[in-house]
C-alpha cells in the first residue's frame, strides 16, 4: 500500500452504501424497505441517543463531573456501576433483537418480513451482545462492586488496570453499536465458524466488527480476571481466611481463574481469523492446509469455560440470597466451595461436546459426554445445599427470592436437557436445532440473568442508599419468569421436530403454533424489561421514603453490609477484623457491629487516571480503523497505545491521602445515624421504617 | 533478615519497608498471574503449530526453510541476554552503582535487538525461498508462533528503554525497581518460550 | 409435575407429526433403526432424570418454601445450623449415583450408535456420496452412476453408507427421522450410516448456518421398496442431465434449488429435483481434492465415463471440450 493510496481513501472502505438506508433507496422493493426501515430506525436510535446524551451533559454542565467523578475514577464501586450501565443498555438492544427474531419466526411460514441477511445479523449481534456485552459486564460490575467489600478491602489490587478493562469492554460495546449505523455486523453467529467467516465467503465488514469487538472485550476480561484473582489472594482483611470468604467471593475467584486461563484461546482464535482475513493466511480456510477444526477447538476451549465464567457468579449471588432471606447460615459451605472449584476445573474438560457431530471416534465422544455429565454432580450438590439452607429457615419472599426460587425450578429443567445433550447419541439428533437454543437459554436466563437481576435488587440499596420498589420488582420478576417459559419451552418441541437454529423461515405448518407461543413469551420478556425500568423510575421518585443509610436493609451476613449505604469511597473507616464466616452476622451477634475506633488513620487511595478513557478511545479507534481499512488511523492508534503505556510508566504521584479528620467526620456521621435509627424486624423489611438497621435475633425468636 | 522477609531477591525491600514491601508483593504476584495467562496464549499457538505441521499444501516445509546456524546464534544471543539481565538484577539487589545497573541493562537491550535483527533476517530468507505465510497452513502457523515471540521481545525492548528513561528521570526508585523486576521475569519467560520454540519448531523440524 | 411438563408437548408433537402425514420430521417418529434406538435412549435418559432429579426437587422445594415461610411461626427455626453429615452424604451420593448410571448408558450407546459404524445387515450397504454446496446437497450414487439434488432415494431394509464433504463452508447433514447428523467439511470426508425401515418421506436438511439460502437447503429422504428403487434409478438414467463441468459450475454457484432449476432449463420437468446421469466415480474425490487445493475447476478425469455410457455423457465430453 503506497502513501498515496492512504490519501486517496482517507476513510478506507466506507462508502455511501455503508449507510443503513442506502439499499432501500437504491432498490426500493418491499422487502428492502421493511428491512431498511428497521435498520435505519435502530441506527437512528443509536445516533439520537448519543446526541441527546451529549446535549443533556452539556445542558446540565455534567462533562467535568462525568470526567473526574466517573470516567477517570479508579474506585471499584464506580467502575462496577459503569459496567452495569453498559450491561443494561446492551441488554435493551439485544432483547429488542430477540423480540424481532421471534416475531419474524412467528410469521416465518414460507417467508416473514425480515431478509435472511438481516435476520442473520440479528442472531449474531444478539448472541455476541448477550454473552460479551450484557452478561460479562453485568457480572464483572457486580463482582467489582461487591467482592472488595466482602473481603474487607478498600479497592482492587490494580485500580487503574480495572479502569482500563472497563475502557476496553466499553470500546467493544461501542463498536457493536456503531455497526448499526455504519456498515453491517457479522452473519456468522456468536461463534462465527470459519470458513463461513473467511474473506472468500463473507467479504464484508461484518466479521471484522465481530472479531475486533470480541478481541477488545476478551482482552478486557483477561485483565479483569488477573485483577480479581490477585485482589482476592492479596487484599483480604485480617482474619478473612479463604474458608471464611463469602460464597459470592469464592465464585468470583473461580470465575477470575477461569478468565485467566480461558480467554487466551479466544484471543488466539480471533487473531488467527483476522490474519486469514487481512493478510491471506491459511489457518481455517478450506484450501492450502487450513483447518477449520482448529477454530472449533480453540473457540470452545474458551467458549465452554466462558459458560461457567457467566454462571458461577450467579451461583454465588443465589447463595447469598438464599442464606440472607432464609435468615440462616448457608448450609454446606465447604461442599459449596468444593463444588464451585470442581465446576471451574471440569469446565476445561468438556469443550468437545460442542461438536460431537464433527466425526471423532466413539471413545472420544463418550469420554467427553461423561465428562460433561460430571458437571451435573457439583451442580446437583449446590441445588440441594440451597434447599437445605431454606430448610428450618424463615423465608421472606422478596424480589431476589422470587428469582432464586424460580431459578432452581427452571434451572433443573435446563440441567436435565443439558444432560440429554451430553449424550452424544441424543446430541446427534438435537444438535444445531432450536432444542439446543432452548437448552442454553434455559440455563443462561434463569441461571445467569436471574442471578444478576437478583443481585441487582439485593445490592441496589447498598449502592444507591435506597431500596427498589418491591411491587414493581415482583411484577417484573413474574414477567421474566413466565416470559422465559413462554419463549423457550416451545423451542424444545420445535427442536425435536427438526427445526434448525438460525432459520429465518420454514415450510412446515406444524411449527406455527409453537412459534406463536414463543413470540408471545418474547413479548412478555420485553414487558419484563419495561417493568424493570418503570421500577427504577418509581424507586428513584420515592427514594426518600426508602432510604437505608445505615446500610443493612436485609439483615445481611457479609462485610459489605457493615458500612453505610452508599459506602464512603474508602469503603471502611477502619479495616474490619474478621472472626468467622458470616463476618457481619458474627459482629452483630457479638455487639461489635457499629463500634467506633479510638483513633483514625489517614487512608491512601489511588489517584484518578485518564488511562481508562484514553485506552477506550484508542482501542475503539484502532478497531474501527481495522474494520474499515483506515490504515492511517490504525497506525496512529497503535503508536498512541505504546505512547500511553510509556507515559503511564513515568507517572509517579499515583496515590492521594484522605485525612484522618475527614474519615473521622464521615464515620461519626454514620455512627450517629446508627444511634438514632430504629431497628426493625424482618416483617417490616419492605416498609419505609427500614432505614437499614436490623433487629437482632435471640436464639429461637425471630425478629 | 528472616527468610520470609526476603520476598523478592533482587528487590531491596523487606519487612522494614512496610507498605512498599506489601505493595511490591501484590504487583509481582499480579505479574506472575499475567505470565501464566501469556503462557496459555503461547500454548495455544504451539498447539496450532503442531497440528498444522502436515498442512504444507505442497509448499516448502521445515527442511527447505529453516537455517539452524542462524537460529543457533539467535538462541545464544537470547540466552546471553537473559544472563546479562540476571546481572542487572544482581546489580539492583546488591545496590551496585547505578552505572553498573544501567550498563547491564544496555547490554541486554543490545543483545535483544541483535536477536530481533537475526530473526528478521531469517524471515527474509524464508520469504526469499517462497516461505511466505499465505503459502500454506503450516507457514501460517509458523508465522503465528515465532513472530509472536518476536513481538514479545520487541515489547520487552521498548519496556527496557522506558525503564532506562525512568532511571534517568527519577533514579532507582521503588516503581523503577518493580519495573525492572517484572521485566526480568518477562525476559526470562521469553527465554523459556524460545527454548521451547528452538526445540519444537527448529530441532524437531530438522530431524 | 416435571413429567407433565414433558409428556404434554411430546404427545402434542406425536399428534402433529401424525397429522403432518406426508413428511416425517422427528426421531420421535422414527423411520429407521438408528432414529428408533435414539428415541429409546432419549426416553430412558429423560425418564431417569425426571424421576430421580426433577421429581425430588419439584416436590421438596415447594414444600420447603411453604413450610418455612416467614409467616409460619410454628415451623422450627435453626439459624445457625449449617452442617449435617447425613444430608451432605445424600447431596453428593445422589448425583454421583445418577451420573454413574447415565455414564453406563452413554458409553454403551455412543459405541452402539456411532455414526461411523456400518449397520449390521446381510446386504452390503448402498454407497452414497454427499457434497454440500451453497445451498443444496448433491447426492452421488457411485455404483449406479447417477446423482440427484433435492431427493435422496433409499431402498428400505438396506443400510446406507454416506461419505460426505463440502465444496463450500461447513455444513451439517441431517435426516432426523432416520438418524444422526454429521458435519460435512471442505477438503475432508466424513461418514454416516443410516437405514430406512419403511417407505415414506422424511425431512432432510443442513443444520449449520451457511448464509442467505440456509433455511431453504432442505431435501426429501425418499424411502422406497428395493424394487421401486431400481425403477427410480433407471428413471434417473433416462431423464438425468449430464454432470459436466458446465453444470457443476452452475451447481457450485451460491443459489437455492429453485434458482438452480431455473438455470438448468431441462431440469424443470423433474418435480423440483435435479437428476444427473453419467456420473463418474472420480467426481467425489476430485471435489475433495480441488477444495483442499483451493482450485475452482476440476480436472478432466473427474468427469470420466462410467460403465454406463450414454449420449448425455458424450455430450458432456463435448461440452467440456468447448470449455477447454
Amino acid at each position: 500500500m503506497s502513501i498515496a493510496a492512504i490519501f486517496d481513501h482517507p476513510l478506507g472502505r466506507i462508502e455511501w452504501s455503508s449507510l443503513p438506508f442506502w439499499q432501500m433507496f437504491q432498490q426500493p422493493t418491499e422487502g428492502n424497505i421493511i428491512n431498511g426501515c428497521i435498520t435505519t430506525g435502530a441506527a437512528f436510535m443509536v445516533v439520537v441517543g448519543a446526541i441527546v446524551l451529549v446535549l443533556l451533559l452539556t445542558k446540565y454542565r455534567l462533562w467535568r463531573p462525568l470526567w473526574s467523578n466517573w470516567l477517570t475514577s479508579p474506585d471499584h464501586k464506580k467502575i462496577g456501576i459503569m459496567y452495569i450501565v453498559i450491561a443494561l443498555v446492551m441488554l435493551a438492544r439485544a432483547l429488542i433483537e430477540a423480540v424481532l427474531m421471534r416475531a419474524q419466526q412467528a410469521f416465518g411460514l414460507g417467508g416473514g418480513f425480515l431478509s435472511p441477511d438481516h435476520f442473520a445479523q440479528l442472531f449474531s449481534t444478539h448472541g455476541t451482545i448477550m454473552i460479551f456485552f450484557m452478561a460479562m459486564p453485568f457480572l464483572t460490575g457486580v463482582i467489582n462492586y461487591v467482592m472488595p467489600m466482602q473481603i474487607g478491602a478498600r479497592d482492587v489490587s490494580f485500580p487503574v488496570l480495572n479502569s482500563i478493562s472497563l475502557g476496553l469492554t466499553a470500546a467493544g460495546a461501542a463498536l457493536v453499536m456503531v455497526s448499526l449505523v455504519i456498515g453491517e455486523f457479522s452473519t456468522g453467529g456468536w461463534f462465527g465458524y470459519p470458513p463461513y467467516t473467511e474473506i472468500s465467503f463473507s467479504p464484508g465488514v461484518g466479521p471484522d466488527y465481530w472479531i475486533w469487538a470480541l478481541s477488545l472485550a476478551g482482552l478486557g476480561s483477561t485483565l479483569t480476571g488477573i485483577n480479581f484473582a490477585v485482589t482476592i489472594y492479596k487484599e483480604r482483611a485480617p482474619g478473612m481466611t479463604l474458608m471464611r470468604m463469602p460464597l459470592f467471593t469464592w465464585t468470583a475467584l473461580c470465575t477470575a481463574i477461569i478468565m485467566i486461563f480461558a480467554m487466551p484461546p479466544l484471543t488466539v482464535a480471533m487473531a488467527q481469523l483476522a490474519l486469514d482475513r487481512y493478510l491471506g493466511f491459511h489457518y481455517f480456510t478450506n484450501a492450502l492446509g487450513g483447518n477449520m477444526m482448529n477454530f472449533t477447538n480453540l473457540f470452545w476451549l474458551f467458549g465452554h469455560p466462558e459458560v461457567y465464567i457467566l454462571i458461577l457468579p450467579s451461583f454465588g449471588i443465589f447463595s447469598e440470597v438464599f442464606s440472607t432471606f432464609s435468615g440462616k447460615a448457608l448450609f454446606g459451605y465447604r461442599s459449596l466451595v468444593m463444588a464451585t472449584m470442581a465446576i471451574a476445573i471440569l469446565s476445561f474438560t468438556v469443550w468437545l461436546h460442542h461438536f460431537f457431530t464433527m466425526g471423532q471416534n466413539a471413545n472420544i465422544n463418550a469420554a467427553f459426554g461423561i465428562a460433561s455429565m460430571l458437571i451435573g454432580i457439583p451442580t446437583g450438590v449446590k441445588v440441594y445445599d440451597w434447599m437445605w439452607t431454606m430448610f428450618r429457615g424463615r423465608i421472606r419472599f422478596t424480589v431476589p427470592m422470587f428469582y432464586a426460587i424460580a431459578f432452581i425450578l427452571l434451572f433443573v429443567i435446563g440441567g436435565i436437557t443439558g444432560i440429554l445433550l451430553a449424550n452424544p447419541t441424543i446430541d446427534y439428533q438435537v444438535h444445531n436445532t432450536v432444542f439446543l437454543v432452548a437448552h442454553f437459554h434455559n440455563v443462561a436466563v434463569p441461571g445467569v440473568l436471574f442471578g444478576l437481576l437478583a443481585g441487582y435488587h439485593f445490592w441496589f440499596p447498598k449502592v444507591f442508599g435506597f431500596r427498589l420498589d418491591e411491587r414493581w420488582g415482583k411484577v417484573s420478576a413474574l414477567c421474566w419468569i413466565f416470559g422465559f417459559m413462554g419463549a423457550f419451552f416451545p423451542l424444545y418441541v420445535l427442536g425435536i421436530m427438526g427445526l434448525p437454529r438460525r432459520s429465518v423461515a420454514y415450510t412446515q405448518p406444524s411449527y406455527v403454533p409453537f412459534e406463536i407461543v414463543a413470540f408471545l413469551g418474547a413479548l412478555l420478556l420485553g414487558l419484563a424489561l419495561i417493568t424493570l425500568l418503570v421500577q427504577l423510575w418509581v424507586s428513584i421518585r420515592r427514594r426518600d421514603q426508602n432510604r437505608v443509610f445505615v446500610g443493612d436493609p436485609w439483615d445481611g451476613r457479609s462485610l459489605e453490609w457493615a458500612t453505610s449505604a452508599p459506602p464512603p469511597e474508602y469503603n471502611f473507616a477502619v479495616i474490619p477484623v474478621v472472626e468467622g464466616r458470616d463476618a457481619f452476622t458474627t459482629a452483630k451477634e457479638n455487639g461489635r457491629a457499629y463500634l467506633q475506633p479510638d483513633t483514625y488513620a489517614d487512608i491512601e487511595l489511588p489517584n484518578n487516571s485518564a488511562m481508562g478513557p484514553v485506552i477506550a478511545a484508542i482501542g475503539f479507534a484502532l478497531a474501527f480503523g481495522l474494520v474499515w481499512h483506515i490504515w492511517w488511523l490504525v497506525v496512529l492508534a497503535f503508536l498512541a497505545v505504546i505512547a500511553s503505556m510509556i507515559i503511564r510508566g513515568f507517572a509517579r504521584d499515583t496515590a492521594r491521602i484522605v485525612s484522618a479528620q475527614q474519615v473521622r467526620r464521615e464515620h461519626q456521621h454514620w455512627i450517629d445515624a446508627v444511634a438514632t435509627a430504629t431497628a426493625i424486624s424482618r416483617a417490616d423489611e419492605c416498609k419505609s421504617a427500614n432505614v437499614g438497621l436490623a433487629l437482632q435475633a435471640t436464639d429461637g425468636v425471630v425478629p | 533478615m528472616s527468610p520470609q522477609s526476603i520476598k523478592h531477591p533482587g528487590l531491596n525491600l523487606g519487612a522494614a519497608h512496610g507498605k512498599d514491601n506489601d505493595a511490591a508483593e501484590t504487583v509481582m504476584f499480579g505479574f506472575w498471574v499475567f505470565l501464566m495467562s501469556d503462557a496459555i496464549l503461547f500454548g495455544m499457538v504451539f498447539a496450532t503449530y503442531v497440528t498444522s505441521l502436515h498442512g504444507t499444501a505442497g509448499g516448502p516445509g521445515p527442511r527447505d526453510l529453516y537455517d539452524i546456524k542462524s537460529v543457533f546464534i539467535e538462541t545464544l544471543l537470547l540466552l546471553a541476554s537473559s544472563f546479562t539481565f540476571g546481572m542487572a538484577s544482581l546489580a539492583l539487589k546488591y545496590k551496585h552503582s547505578k552505572t553498573r545497573l544501567i550498563g547491564w541493562m544496555v547490554v541486554t537491550l543490545v543483545l535483544g535487538v541483535a536477536f530481533l535483527a537475526f530473526e528478521l533476517h531469517d524471515f527474509g530468507d524464508m520469504f526469499a525461498k517462497g516461505g511466505v505465510p499465505s503459502r500454506s497452513g503450516f507457514l501460517s502457523a509458523f508465522f503465528d508462533l515465532v513472530p509472536l515471540h518476536g513481538l514479545h521481545v520487541t515489547a520487552g525492548c521498548i519496556w527496557l528503554l522506558s525503564l532506562l528513561g525512568q532511571i534517568a528521570r527519577y533514579g532507582v526508585d521503588t516503581k523503577t525497581k518493580l519495573g525492572i523486576m517484572r521485566l526480568a521475569l518477562f525476559w526470562h519467560f521469553l527465554d523459556i518460550v524460545w527454548i521451547a520454540i528452538f526445540s519444537v519448531v527448529y530441532l524437531a523440524g530438522l530431524t | 409435575m416435571a413429567l407433565g411438563r414433558w409428556v404434554a408437548p411430546c404427545v402434542t408433537l406425536l399428534m402433529l407429526s401424525a397429522c403432518a402425514g406426508t413428511t416425517h420430521l422427528s426421531f420421535l417418529d422414527p423411520q429407521g433403526p438408528v432414529a428408533d434406538a435414539q428415541r429409546w435412549h432419549f426416553y430412558w435418559v429423560l425418564g431417569i432424570m425426571a424421576v430421580l432429579v426433577a421429581g425430588p426437587i419439584f416436590l421438596l422445594l415447594p414444600f420447603l418454601v411453604w413450610r418455612y415461610r416467614y409467616g409460619n411461626k410454628a415451623s422450627r427455626y435453626t439459624p445457625r445450623w449449617e452442617h449435617s453429615r447425613l444430608l451432605e452424604i445424600m447431596s453428593w451420593s445422589g448425583p454421583i449415583l445418577i451420573i454413574i448410571v447415565l455414564a453406563f448408558f452413554v458409553w454403551r450407546d455412543t459405541h452402539k450408535l456411532d455414526p461411523y459404524k456400518v449397520l449390521a445387515s446381510d446386504q452390503a450397504p448402498l454407497q452414497v456420496e454427499v457434497i454440500g454446496y451453497d445451498w443444496k446437497w448433491l447426492f452421488i450414487y457411485p455404483d449406479q452412476g447417477i446423482a440427484s439434488i433435492g431427493t435422496l432415494a433409499l431402498p428400505t431394509g438396506r443400510p446406507i453408507l454416506l461419505h460426505m464433504t463440502s465444496a463450500t463452508v461447513m455444513q451439517s447433514f441431517f435426516i432426523p427421522a432416520l438418524g444422526s447428523q454429521i458435519y460435512a467439511m471442505g477438503g475432508m470426508v466424513s461418514q454416516l450410516n443410516l437405514e430406512a425401515s419403511k417407505p415414506g418421506k422424511s425431512l432432510g436438511e443442513n443444520t449449520m448456518y451457511s448464509g442467505n439460502g440456509f433455511h431453504q437447503q432442505k431435501f426429501t429422504a425418499l424411502a422406497m421398496s428395493p424394487a421401486d428403487f431400481k425403477t427410480w434409478v433407471s428413471k434417473v438414467h433416462a431423464t438425468g442431465l449430464p454432470l459436466d463441468t458446465q453444470n457443476l459450475e452452475i451447481i457450485a454457484r451460491r443459489s437455492i434449488r429453485s434458482d438452480l432449476i431455473a438455470a438448468l432449463p431441462r431440469a424443470r420437468s423433474m418435480d423440483g429435483n435435479v437428476y444427473f446421469t453419467g456420473v463418474s466415480r472420480s467426481l467425489f474425490p476430485a471435489v475433495v481434492m480441488a477444495t483442499m487445493d483451493g482450485k475452482p475447476t476440476l480436472p478432466d478425469s473427474a468427469f470420466g465415463r462410467t460403465g454406463t455410457a450414454t449420449q448425455d455423457s458424450d455430450a458432456a465430453d463435448a461440452a467440456m471440450g468447448q470449455a477447454r
